[in-house]
Protein backbone atom coordinates (compact mmCIF):
# COMPACT_ATOMS: atom_id res chain seq x y z
CA UNK A 1 0.00 0.00 0.00
CA UNK A 2 1.30 3.39 -0.94
CA UNK A 3 -0.10 5.26 2.06
CA UNK A 4 1.91 3.14 4.50
CA UNK A 5 4.42 5.89 5.15
CA UNK A 6 2.21 7.78 7.59
CA UNK A 7 0.83 4.77 9.47
CA UNK A 8 2.74 1.46 9.53
CA UNK A 9 0.58 -1.40 8.28
CA UNK A 10 1.37 -3.40 11.45
CA UNK A 11 -0.09 -0.87 13.84
CA UNK A 12 -0.79 -2.00 17.40
CA UNK A 13 -4.52 -2.46 16.89
CA UNK A 14 -3.86 -4.61 13.83
CA UNK A 15 -1.43 -6.83 15.69
CA UNK A 16 -4.02 -7.34 18.43
CA UNK A 17 -6.69 -8.21 15.88
CA UNK A 18 -4.41 -10.69 14.11
CA UNK A 19 -3.55 -12.43 17.38
CA UNK A 20 -7.23 -12.70 18.28
CA UNK A 21 -8.04 -14.08 14.80
CA UNK A 22 -5.29 -16.70 14.99
CA UNK A 23 -6.45 -17.73 18.46
CA UNK A 24 -10.04 -18.05 17.21
CA UNK A 25 -9.06 -20.15 14.20
CA UNK A 26 -6.85 -22.37 16.38
CA UNK A 27 -9.67 -22.85 18.89
CA UNK A 28 -12.19 -23.63 16.16
CA UNK A 29 -9.93 -26.15 14.39
CA UNK A 30 -8.68 -27.91 17.52
CA UNK A 31 -11.78 -27.97 19.70
CA UNK A 32 -14.52 -28.47 17.15
CA UNK A 33 -15.31 -31.48 15.00
CA UNK A 34 -14.27 -31.31 11.33
CA UNK A 35 -13.74 -34.95 10.46
CA UNK A 36 -16.91 -34.88 8.28
CA UNK A 37 -15.51 -32.24 5.98
CA UNK A 38 -13.54 -34.44 3.51
CA UNK A 39 -16.65 -36.53 2.77
CA UNK A 40 -18.60 -33.44 1.68
CA UNK A 41 -16.04 -31.53 -0.39
CA UNK A 42 -17.62 -32.60 -3.70
CA UNK A 43 -21.10 -31.64 -2.56
CA UNK A 44 -19.85 -28.33 -1.22
CA UNK A 45 -18.17 -27.57 -4.55
CA UNK A 46 -21.37 -28.39 -6.42
CA UNK A 47 -23.45 -26.24 -4.08
CA UNK A 48 -21.02 -23.37 -4.37
CA UNK A 49 -21.13 -23.61 -8.15
CA UNK A 50 -24.95 -23.58 -8.10
CA UNK A 51 -25.03 -20.52 -5.84
CA UNK A 52 -22.56 -18.72 -8.07
CA UNK A 53 -24.32 -19.32 -11.36
CA UNK A 54 -27.73 -18.52 -9.86
CA UNK A 55 -26.24 -15.24 -8.64
CA UNK A 56 -24.43 -14.45 -11.89
CA UNK A 57 -27.34 -15.27 -14.22
CA UNK A 58 -29.97 -13.54 -12.08
CA UNK A 59 -27.80 -10.41 -11.82
CA UNK A 60 -27.09 -10.45 -15.55
CA UNK A 61 -30.67 -10.99 -16.77
CA UNK A 62 -32.07 -8.88 -13.95
CA UNK A 63 -29.91 -5.95 -15.00
CA UNK A 64 -30.92 -6.39 -18.66
CA UNK A 65 -34.54 -6.10 -17.52
CA UNK A 66 -33.77 -3.22 -15.16
CA UNK A 67 -32.54 -0.97 -17.98
CA UNK A 68 -35.88 -0.74 -19.83
CA UNK A 69 -37.78 -0.76 -16.51
CA UNK A 70 -35.79 2.27 -15.35
CA UNK A 71 -35.80 3.97 -18.74
CA UNK A 72 -39.53 3.90 -19.48
CA UNK A 73 -40.22 5.45 -16.09
CA UNK A 74 -38.17 8.48 -17.20
CA UNK A 75 -39.16 8.70 -20.88
CA UNK A 76 -42.68 7.30 -20.86
CA UNK A 77 -44.95 6.47 -22.62
CA UNK A 78 -47.38 6.61 -19.73
CA UNK A 79 -48.83 3.05 -19.91
CA UNK A 80 -45.38 1.42 -20.03
CA UNK A 81 -44.11 3.64 -17.25
CA UNK A 82 -47.13 2.75 -15.09
CA UNK A 83 -46.56 -0.93 -15.83
CA UNK A 84 -42.89 -0.68 -14.80
CA UNK A 85 -43.77 1.21 -11.64
CA UNK A 86 -46.42 -1.37 -10.79
CA UNK A 87 -43.96 -4.22 -11.33
CA UNK A 88 -41.35 -2.59 -9.08
CA UNK A 89 -43.91 -1.82 -6.38
CA UNK A 90 -45.33 -5.35 -6.26
CA UNK A 91 -41.96 -7.14 -6.32
CA UNK A 92 -40.31 -4.78 -3.84
CA UNK A 93 -43.36 -4.80 -1.61
CA UNK A 94 -43.63 -8.56 -1.11
CA UNK A 95 -41.23 -11.08 0.45
CA UNK A 96 -38.92 -12.88 -1.95
CA UNK A 97 -39.76 -16.18 -0.27
CA UNK A 98 -43.43 -15.65 -1.06
CA UNK A 99 -42.67 -14.88 -4.72
CA UNK A 100 -40.51 -17.98 -4.94
CA UNK A 101 -43.25 -20.20 -3.56
CA UNK A 102 -45.98 -18.58 -5.65
CA UNK A 103 -44.01 -19.22 -8.82
CA UNK A 104 -42.80 -22.69 -7.90
CA UNK A 105 -45.91 -24.13 -6.27
CA UNK A 106 -48.32 -21.96 -8.29
CA UNK A 107 -47.00 -22.00 -11.85
CA UNK A 108 -45.25 -25.28 -11.17
CA UNK A 109 -48.56 -26.96 -10.46
CA UNK A 110 -50.47 -25.27 -13.29
CA UNK A 111 -47.96 -26.15 -16.02
CA UNK A 112 -48.28 -29.96 -15.79
CA UNK A 113 -52.02 -29.70 -16.34
CA UNK A 114 -51.54 -27.92 -19.68
CA UNK A 115 -50.83 -30.51 -22.41
CA UNK A 116 -49.20 -27.95 -24.75
CA UNK A 117 -46.56 -27.24 -22.13
CA UNK A 118 -46.08 -30.86 -21.17
CA UNK A 119 -45.43 -31.70 -24.83
CA UNK A 120 -43.17 -28.71 -25.52
CA UNK A 121 -39.38 -28.75 -25.62
CA UNK A 122 -39.41 -26.64 -22.42
CA UNK A 123 -40.97 -29.33 -20.29
CA UNK A 124 -37.72 -31.09 -19.32
CA UNK A 125 -36.68 -27.77 -17.79
CA UNK A 126 -40.02 -26.66 -16.38
CA UNK A 127 -40.35 -29.86 -14.36
CA UNK A 128 -37.18 -28.97 -12.50
CA UNK A 129 -36.95 -26.47 -9.70
CA UNK A 130 -34.03 -24.28 -10.78
CA UNK A 131 -35.82 -22.39 -13.59
CA UNK A 132 -38.33 -21.11 -11.01
CA UNK A 133 -35.49 -20.15 -8.67
CA UNK A 134 -33.64 -18.31 -11.43
CA UNK A 135 -36.81 -16.59 -12.66
CA UNK A 136 -37.76 -15.37 -9.18
CA UNK A 137 -34.26 -14.11 -8.38
CA UNK A 138 -34.07 -12.39 -11.78
CA UNK A 139 -37.42 -10.63 -11.36
CA UNK A 140 -36.47 -9.52 -7.87
CA UNK A 141 -33.12 -8.10 -8.98
CA UNK A 142 -34.81 -6.43 -11.96
CA UNK A 143 -37.30 -4.67 -9.70
CA UNK A 144 -34.72 -3.33 -7.24
CA UNK A 145 -32.28 -2.38 -9.99
CA UNK A 146 -35.05 -0.92 -12.13
CA UNK A 147 -35.71 1.56 -9.35
CA UNK A 148 -32.00 2.38 -9.10
CA UNK A 149 -31.65 2.75 -12.85
CA UNK A 150 -34.67 5.06 -12.93
CA UNK A 151 -32.87 7.38 -10.55
CA UNK A 152 -29.61 6.99 -12.44
CA UNK A 153 -31.20 7.76 -15.82
CA UNK A 154 -33.00 10.84 -14.55
CA UNK A 155 -29.84 12.02 -12.77
CA UNK A 156 -27.72 12.29 -15.93
CA UNK A 157 -27.32 16.02 -16.64
CA UNK A 158 -29.79 17.09 -19.34
CA UNK A 159 -27.12 19.21 -21.02
CA UNK A 160 -25.01 16.18 -21.93
CA UNK A 161 -27.98 14.51 -23.61
CA UNK A 162 -28.83 17.77 -25.34
CA UNK A 163 -25.28 18.07 -26.65
CA UNK A 164 -25.52 14.55 -28.08
CA UNK A 165 -28.77 15.44 -29.84
CA UNK A 166 -27.45 18.81 -31.01
CA UNK A 167 -24.61 17.05 -32.83
CA UNK A 168 -26.95 14.81 -34.80
CA UNK A 169 -27.09 11.62 -32.76
CA UNK A 170 -30.22 9.52 -33.20
CA UNK A 171 -32.24 8.78 -30.03
CA UNK A 172 -30.80 5.25 -30.03
CA UNK A 173 -27.23 6.59 -30.29
CA UNK A 174 -27.88 9.06 -27.46
CA UNK A 175 -28.99 6.15 -25.28
CA UNK A 176 -26.20 3.79 -26.26
CA UNK A 177 -23.29 6.24 -26.28
CA UNK A 178 -24.18 8.75 -23.56
CA UNK A 179 -27.29 8.11 -21.50
CA UNK A 180 -26.82 4.44 -20.58
CA UNK A 181 -23.06 4.56 -19.86
CA UNK A 182 -23.49 7.70 -17.76
CA UNK A 183 -26.41 6.19 -15.85
CA UNK A 184 -24.49 2.96 -15.33
CA UNK A 185 -21.53 4.85 -13.85
CA UNK A 186 -23.84 6.67 -11.49
CA UNK A 187 -25.54 3.44 -10.43
CA UNK A 188 -22.37 1.39 -9.97
CA UNK A 189 -21.68 2.12 -6.28
CA UNK A 190 -25.25 1.15 -5.36
CA UNK A 191 -25.13 -1.84 -7.69
CA UNK A 192 -22.21 -3.37 -5.79
CA UNK A 193 -24.20 -3.41 -2.57
CA UNK A 194 -27.24 -4.79 -4.36
CA UNK A 195 -25.27 -7.73 -5.76
CA UNK A 196 -24.11 -8.64 -2.24
CA UNK A 197 -27.75 -8.45 -1.07
CA UNK A 198 -28.69 -10.70 -3.96
CA UNK A 199 -26.02 -13.21 -2.90
CA UNK A 200 -27.53 -13.29 0.55
CA UNK A 201 -31.01 -13.82 -0.92
CA UNK A 202 -29.97 -16.97 -2.82
CA UNK A 203 -30.29 -19.43 0.16
CA UNK A 204 -34.07 -19.12 -0.18
CA UNK A 205 -33.92 -21.35 -3.27
CA UNK A 206 -33.10 -24.27 -0.96
CA UNK A 207 -36.76 -24.11 0.14
CA UNK A 208 -37.82 -25.26 -3.34
CA UNK A 209 -35.30 -28.11 -3.51
CA UNK A 210 -32.52 -26.29 -5.35
CA UNK A 211 -29.42 -27.50 -3.53
CA UNK A 212 -27.20 -24.43 -3.38
CA UNK A 213 -24.37 -23.98 -0.91
CA UNK A 214 -26.86 -23.38 1.90
CA UNK A 215 -28.79 -26.51 0.91
CA UNK A 216 -25.61 -28.59 1.06
CA UNK A 217 -24.87 -27.41 4.57
CA UNK A 218 -28.43 -28.12 5.68
CA UNK A 219 -27.84 -31.68 4.58
CA UNK A 220 -24.53 -31.81 6.43
CA UNK A 221 -26.35 -30.74 9.60
CA UNK A 222 -28.99 -33.44 9.18
CA UNK A 223 -26.40 -36.13 8.46
CA UNK A 224 -23.93 -35.27 11.20
CA UNK A 225 -26.20 -33.80 13.91
CA UNK A 226 -23.69 -30.94 14.17
CA UNK A 227 -24.91 -27.35 14.39
CA UNK A 228 -22.09 -24.87 14.82
CA UNK A 229 -19.36 -26.35 12.65
CA UNK A 230 -21.31 -26.42 9.33
CA UNK A 231 -22.96 -23.08 10.00
CA UNK A 232 -19.68 -21.37 10.89
CA UNK A 233 -18.04 -22.69 7.73
CA UNK A 234 -21.07 -21.61 5.69
CA UNK A 235 -20.91 -18.14 7.18
CA UNK A 236 -17.22 -17.96 6.31
CA UNK A 237 -17.95 -18.97 2.70
CA UNK A 238 -20.63 -16.25 2.30
CA UNK A 239 -18.30 -13.73 3.95
CA UNK A 240 -15.51 -14.53 1.49
CA UNK A 241 -17.89 -14.33 -1.50
CA UNK A 242 -19.29 -11.00 -0.34
CA UNK A 243 -15.75 -9.72 0.24
CA UNK A 244 -14.67 -10.73 -3.26
CA UNK A 245 -17.74 -9.06 -4.81
CA UNK A 246 -17.02 -5.89 -2.86
CA UNK A 247 -13.43 -5.89 -4.08
CA UNK A 248 -14.50 -6.39 -7.71
CA UNK A 249 -16.97 -3.49 -7.55
CA UNK A 250 -14.49 -1.27 -5.74
CA UNK A 251 -12.02 -1.94 -8.53
CA UNK A 252 -14.64 -1.05 -11.17
CA UNK A 253 -15.58 2.11 -9.30
CA UNK A 254 -11.99 3.25 -9.02
CA UNK A 255 -11.69 3.17 -12.79
CA UNK A 256 -14.49 5.70 -13.15
CA UNK A 257 -13.71 9.31 -13.94
CA UNK A 258 -15.51 10.85 -10.99
CA UNK A 259 -14.09 13.46 -8.79
CA UNK B 1 -11.93 43.81 -38.95
CA UNK B 2 -11.94 40.19 -40.02
CA UNK B 3 -10.84 39.93 -43.62
CA UNK B 4 -13.76 37.66 -44.54
CA UNK B 5 -16.24 40.49 -44.05
CA UNK B 6 -15.17 42.30 -47.20
CA UNK B 7 -16.18 39.27 -49.26
CA UNK B 8 -19.64 38.89 -47.74
CA UNK B 9 -21.42 40.75 -50.50
CA UNK B 10 -21.24 37.73 -52.82
CA UNK B 11 -20.84 35.03 -50.17
CA UNK B 12 -23.54 32.33 -50.13
CA UNK B 13 -26.11 32.42 -47.37
CA UNK B 14 -25.22 30.03 -44.52
CA UNK B 15 -28.25 30.61 -42.35
CA UNK B 16 -31.65 32.08 -43.13
CA UNK B 17 -34.40 32.40 -40.55
CA UNK B 18 -37.78 33.74 -41.63
CA UNK B 19 -40.69 34.92 -39.49
CA UNK B 20 -39.74 32.76 -36.51
CA UNK B 21 -42.23 32.56 -33.67
CA UNK B 22 -41.94 30.62 -30.45
CA UNK B 23 -44.42 30.36 -27.61
CA UNK B 24 -44.12 28.49 -24.36
CA UNK B 25 -47.78 28.12 -23.45
CA UNK B 26 -49.10 31.66 -23.19
CA UNK B 27 -45.64 33.17 -23.18
CA UNK B 28 -44.82 34.53 -26.64
CA UNK B 29 -41.01 34.54 -26.60
CA UNK B 30 -40.15 35.11 -30.26
CA UNK B 31 -42.48 37.26 -32.34
CA UNK B 32 -41.47 36.93 -35.96
CA UNK B 33 -37.69 37.08 -36.10
CA UNK B 34 -35.77 37.27 -39.38
CA UNK B 35 -32.06 36.57 -39.37
CA UNK B 36 -29.50 35.97 -42.08
CA UNK B 37 -25.85 35.02 -41.99
CA UNK B 38 -23.65 34.80 -45.06
CA UNK B 39 -20.63 32.55 -45.20
CA UNK B 40 -17.90 34.16 -43.10
CA UNK B 41 -20.29 36.32 -41.07
CA UNK B 42 -20.00 36.61 -37.33
CA UNK B 43 -23.46 37.46 -36.06
CA UNK B 44 -23.73 38.54 -32.43
CA UNK B 45 -27.16 38.43 -30.82
CA UNK B 46 -27.44 40.79 -27.86
CA UNK B 47 -30.31 41.75 -25.62
CA UNK B 48 -31.50 41.76 -22.05
CA UNK B 49 -32.41 38.61 -20.18
CA UNK B 50 -35.74 37.25 -21.34
CA UNK B 51 -35.36 38.89 -24.74
CA UNK B 52 -35.44 35.44 -26.38
CA UNK B 53 -31.89 35.38 -27.69
CA UNK B 54 -31.00 31.91 -26.38
CA UNK B 55 -34.34 30.55 -27.58
CA UNK B 56 -33.64 31.97 -31.03
CA UNK B 57 -30.25 30.24 -31.15
CA UNK B 58 -31.70 26.94 -29.92
CA UNK B 59 -34.37 27.05 -32.61
CA UNK B 60 -31.69 26.98 -35.31
CA UNK B 61 -30.90 23.29 -34.65
CA UNK B 62 -34.37 22.54 -33.29
CA UNK B 63 -33.27 21.98 -29.70
CA UNK B 64 -36.32 24.20 -29.25
CA UNK B 65 -39.20 23.57 -31.63
CA UNK B 66 -40.43 26.84 -33.13
CA UNK B 67 -44.15 27.56 -33.28
CA UNK B 68 -44.02 29.23 -36.67
CA UNK B 69 -41.47 30.11 -39.32
CA UNK B 70 -38.73 28.78 -41.58
CA UNK B 71 -35.09 27.85 -41.06
CA UNK B 72 -32.59 27.08 -43.81
CA UNK B 73 -28.99 25.95 -43.38
CA UNK B 74 -26.72 26.49 -46.41
CA UNK B 75 -29.82 27.04 -48.51
CA UNK B 76 -31.45 23.77 -47.41
CA UNK B 77 -34.76 24.31 -45.68
CA UNK B 78 -35.42 22.17 -42.58
CA UNK B 79 -38.61 20.25 -43.32
CA UNK B 80 -41.09 20.88 -40.54
CA UNK B 81 -44.47 19.46 -39.60
CA UNK B 82 -46.98 20.79 -37.13
CA UNK B 83 -47.40 18.84 -33.90
CA UNK B 84 -49.74 20.58 -31.47
CA UNK B 85 -48.74 24.22 -31.17
CA UNK B 86 -45.17 23.66 -32.35
CA UNK B 87 -43.32 22.65 -35.51
CA UNK B 88 -41.16 19.54 -35.40
CA UNK B 89 -38.71 18.06 -37.87
CA UNK B 90 -40.67 16.15 -40.49
CA UNK B 91 -37.59 14.23 -41.60
CA UNK B 92 -35.45 12.97 -38.70
CA UNK B 93 -32.63 11.89 -41.03
CA UNK B 94 -32.43 15.35 -42.57
CA UNK B 95 -32.41 16.97 -39.14
CA UNK B 96 -29.63 14.68 -37.90
CA UNK B 97 -27.60 15.38 -41.06
CA UNK B 98 -28.02 19.15 -40.72
CA UNK B 99 -27.33 19.07 -36.98
CA UNK B 100 -24.07 17.23 -37.58
CA UNK B 101 -22.85 20.28 -39.52
CA UNK B 102 -23.70 22.74 -36.73
CA UNK B 103 -21.05 23.03 -34.05
CA UNK B 104 -22.83 24.12 -30.92
CA UNK B 105 -21.08 25.47 -27.84
CA UNK B 106 -23.18 25.61 -24.67
CA UNK B 107 -23.17 27.87 -21.66
CA UNK B 108 -22.46 24.89 -19.37
CA UNK B 109 -19.97 23.19 -21.74
CA UNK B 110 -21.94 19.91 -21.69
CA UNK B 111 -18.90 17.78 -22.33
CA UNK B 112 -19.61 14.08 -21.90
CA UNK B 113 -18.23 13.34 -18.46
CA UNK B 114 -17.61 9.64 -19.05
CA UNK B 115 -15.26 10.31 -21.95
CA UNK B 116 -11.76 11.75 -22.02
CA UNK B 117 -11.23 14.98 -23.96
CA UNK B 118 -9.95 13.00 -26.93
CA UNK B 119 -13.02 10.74 -26.85
CA UNK B 120 -15.27 13.80 -26.58
CA UNK B 121 -13.70 15.12 -29.77
CA UNK B 122 -13.78 11.88 -31.76
CA UNK B 123 -17.27 10.77 -30.69
CA UNK B 124 -19.36 12.63 -33.27
CA UNK B 125 -16.90 12.29 -36.17
CA UNK B 126 -16.80 8.52 -35.61
CA UNK B 127 -20.39 7.78 -34.56
CA UNK B 128 -22.33 10.26 -36.69
CA UNK B 129 -20.05 11.30 -39.53
CA UNK B 130 -18.58 7.76 -39.85
CA UNK B 131 -14.99 8.96 -40.08
CA UNK B 132 -12.26 6.42 -39.31
CA UNK B 133 -10.76 6.35 -35.82
CA UNK B 134 -7.30 7.18 -37.15
CA UNK B 135 -8.50 10.25 -39.01
CA UNK B 136 -10.78 11.43 -36.20
CA UNK B 137 -7.97 11.03 -33.67
CA UNK B 138 -5.43 12.97 -35.68
CA UNK B 139 -7.93 15.81 -36.27
CA UNK B 140 -8.80 15.81 -32.56
CA UNK B 141 -5.16 16.01 -31.54
CA UNK B 142 -4.57 18.99 -33.83
CA UNK B 143 -7.62 20.75 -32.39
CA UNK B 144 -6.66 20.08 -28.76
CA UNK B 145 -3.24 21.47 -29.55
CA UNK B 146 -4.88 24.50 -31.05
CA UNK B 147 -6.97 25.30 -27.95
CA UNK B 148 -3.95 24.64 -25.73
CA UNK B 149 -5.11 21.32 -24.24
CA UNK B 150 -2.81 18.86 -26.01
CA UNK B 151 -1.47 17.58 -22.68
CA UNK B 152 -5.02 16.95 -21.39
CA UNK B 153 -6.12 14.57 -24.15
CA UNK B 154 -6.60 11.61 -21.78
CA UNK B 155 -8.09 13.61 -18.91
CA UNK B 156 -11.78 13.49 -17.98
CA UNK B 157 -13.66 16.82 -18.11
CA UNK B 158 -14.40 16.83 -14.35
CA UNK B 159 -10.71 17.37 -13.67
CA UNK B 160 -10.51 20.59 -15.72
CA UNK B 161 -11.32 24.21 -14.97
CA UNK B 162 -14.38 25.82 -16.55
CA UNK B 163 -12.23 27.69 -19.03
CA UNK B 164 -10.43 24.51 -20.07
CA UNK B 165 -13.73 22.66 -20.40
CA UNK B 166 -15.18 25.39 -22.59
CA UNK B 167 -12.09 25.43 -24.80
CA UNK B 168 -12.43 21.65 -25.13
CA UNK B 169 -16.11 22.10 -26.00
CA UNK B 170 -15.13 24.55 -28.73
CA UNK B 171 -12.62 21.99 -30.04
CA UNK B 172 -15.41 19.40 -30.02
CA UNK B 173 -17.51 21.74 -32.16
CA UNK B 174 -14.58 22.25 -34.55
CA UNK B 175 -14.00 18.48 -34.81
CA UNK B 176 -17.11 18.06 -36.96
CA UNK B 177 -15.79 20.63 -39.46
CA UNK B 178 -18.93 22.70 -38.91
CA UNK B 179 -20.37 24.87 -41.66
CA UNK B 180 -21.87 27.06 -38.94
CA UNK B 181 -20.96 27.48 -35.28
CA UNK B 182 -23.53 28.33 -32.62
CA UNK B 183 -22.37 29.85 -29.33
CA UNK B 184 -24.93 30.02 -26.52
CA UNK B 185 -23.53 32.47 -23.97
CA UNK B 186 -20.19 30.64 -23.96
CA UNK B 187 -18.64 32.67 -21.13
CA UNK B 188 -21.64 33.20 -18.83
CA UNK B 189 -20.87 30.23 -16.56
CA UNK B 190 -17.17 31.05 -16.21
CA UNK B 191 -15.30 32.72 -13.40
CA UNK B 192 -14.31 36.23 -14.51
CA UNK B 193 -10.60 35.37 -14.72
CA UNK B 194 -11.33 32.49 -17.13
CA UNK B 195 -13.45 34.48 -19.58
CA UNK B 196 -10.46 35.89 -21.44
CA UNK B 197 -8.94 32.57 -22.51
CA UNK B 198 -12.25 31.42 -24.03
CA UNK B 199 -12.94 34.73 -25.79
CA UNK B 200 -9.44 34.56 -27.26
CA UNK B 201 -10.21 31.19 -28.87
CA UNK B 202 -13.52 32.46 -30.27
CA UNK B 203 -11.89 35.64 -31.59
CA UNK B 204 -9.28 33.52 -33.41
CA UNK B 205 -12.07 31.53 -35.06
CA UNK B 206 -13.79 34.73 -36.17
CA UNK B 207 -10.47 35.95 -37.51
CA UNK B 208 -10.06 32.90 -39.78
CA UNK B 209 -13.45 33.50 -41.36
CA UNK B 210 -15.64 30.91 -39.60
CA UNK B 211 -19.35 31.48 -39.90
CA UNK B 212 -20.85 31.86 -36.48
CA UNK B 213 -23.86 32.99 -34.52
CA UNK B 214 -23.06 34.11 -31.03
CA UNK B 215 -25.35 34.90 -28.13
CA UNK B 216 -23.34 36.93 -25.67
CA UNK B 217 -23.34 39.35 -22.77
CA UNK B 218 -19.81 40.51 -23.54
CA UNK B 219 -20.56 43.77 -25.34
CA UNK B 220 -16.94 44.78 -25.84
CA UNK B 221 -16.26 41.37 -27.34
CA UNK B 222 -19.31 41.53 -29.63
CA UNK B 223 -18.13 44.87 -30.84
CA UNK B 224 -14.64 43.60 -31.63
CA UNK B 225 -15.38 40.30 -33.35
CA UNK B 226 -18.88 40.58 -34.82
CA UNK B 227 -19.48 41.60 -38.40
CA UNK B 228 -23.16 42.03 -37.67
CA UNK B 229 -24.99 42.70 -34.42
CA UNK B 230 -28.64 41.95 -33.76
CA UNK B 231 -30.37 43.56 -30.80
CA UNK B 232 -33.31 41.50 -29.65
CA UNK B 233 -35.94 43.02 -27.40
CA UNK B 234 -39.05 41.22 -26.18
CA UNK B 235 -38.90 38.72 -29.03
CA UNK B 236 -38.42 41.11 -31.94
CA UNK B 237 -35.32 42.41 -33.70
CA UNK B 238 -35.33 45.98 -32.44
CA UNK B 239 -32.25 47.05 -34.35
CA UNK B 240 -29.44 45.44 -36.35
CA UNK B 241 -26.36 46.43 -38.29
CA UNK B 242 -22.58 46.66 -38.13
CA UNK B 243 -21.25 46.88 -34.56
CA UNK B 244 -19.86 50.39 -34.91
CA UNK B 245 -23.23 51.74 -35.99
CA UNK B 246 -25.16 49.90 -33.27
CA UNK B 247 -22.90 50.70 -30.39
CA UNK B 248 -21.96 54.28 -31.33
CA UNK B 249 -25.17 55.47 -32.96
CA UNK B 250 -28.06 53.44 -31.58
CA UNK B 251 -31.28 54.66 -33.15
CA UNK B 252 -33.89 52.98 -30.96
CA UNK B 253 -34.55 54.22 -27.44
CA UNK B 254 -34.41 50.68 -26.05
CA UNK B 255 -30.98 49.95 -27.50
CA UNK B 256 -29.69 53.27 -26.11
CA UNK B 257 -31.05 52.28 -22.74
CA UNK B 258 -29.62 48.74 -22.99
CA UNK B 259 -26.15 49.97 -23.92
CA UNK B 260 -26.13 52.49 -21.10
CA UNK B 261 -27.09 49.83 -18.53
CA UNK B 262 -24.50 47.24 -19.57
CA UNK B 263 -21.65 49.76 -19.66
Amino acid sequence: MSHSTAKPWLATHRIVMIVIAIALVAYVTLNMRWEWLPRYTDLIAQGLWRTLWLLALSVFFGFLLAVPIGLVQVTGPRPLSALALGFCTVIRGTPLLLQLWLLYYGLGSIFPSIPEIRDSFLWPYLRQAWPYALLTLTLSFAAYEGEIMRGAFSGVPKGELEAARAYGMSPWQVLRRVWLPRAFHRALPTLGGEVVLQLKATPLVATITVIDIYGVFSRVRQDTFLTYEPLLLLALIYLILAGLLTLVFRHLENRLPVR
Amino acid sequence: MPSAVSATAEAPIALAIKELHKSFGNLHVLKGVDLQAKRGDVVAIIGGSGSGKSTLLRCINLLENPSEGEIAIDGEKIRLKRVGSDLQAADKKQLQRLRSRLGMVFQNFNLWQHMTLLQNLTEIPMQVLKISRAEATSTAEILLERVGLADKRDVYPAFLSGGQQQRAAIARALAIQPSLMLFDEPTSALDPELVGEVLKVIADLAEEGRTMVLVTHEMQFAREVASHVVFLHQGVVEEEGPPAQLFDNPRSERLKQFISTVR
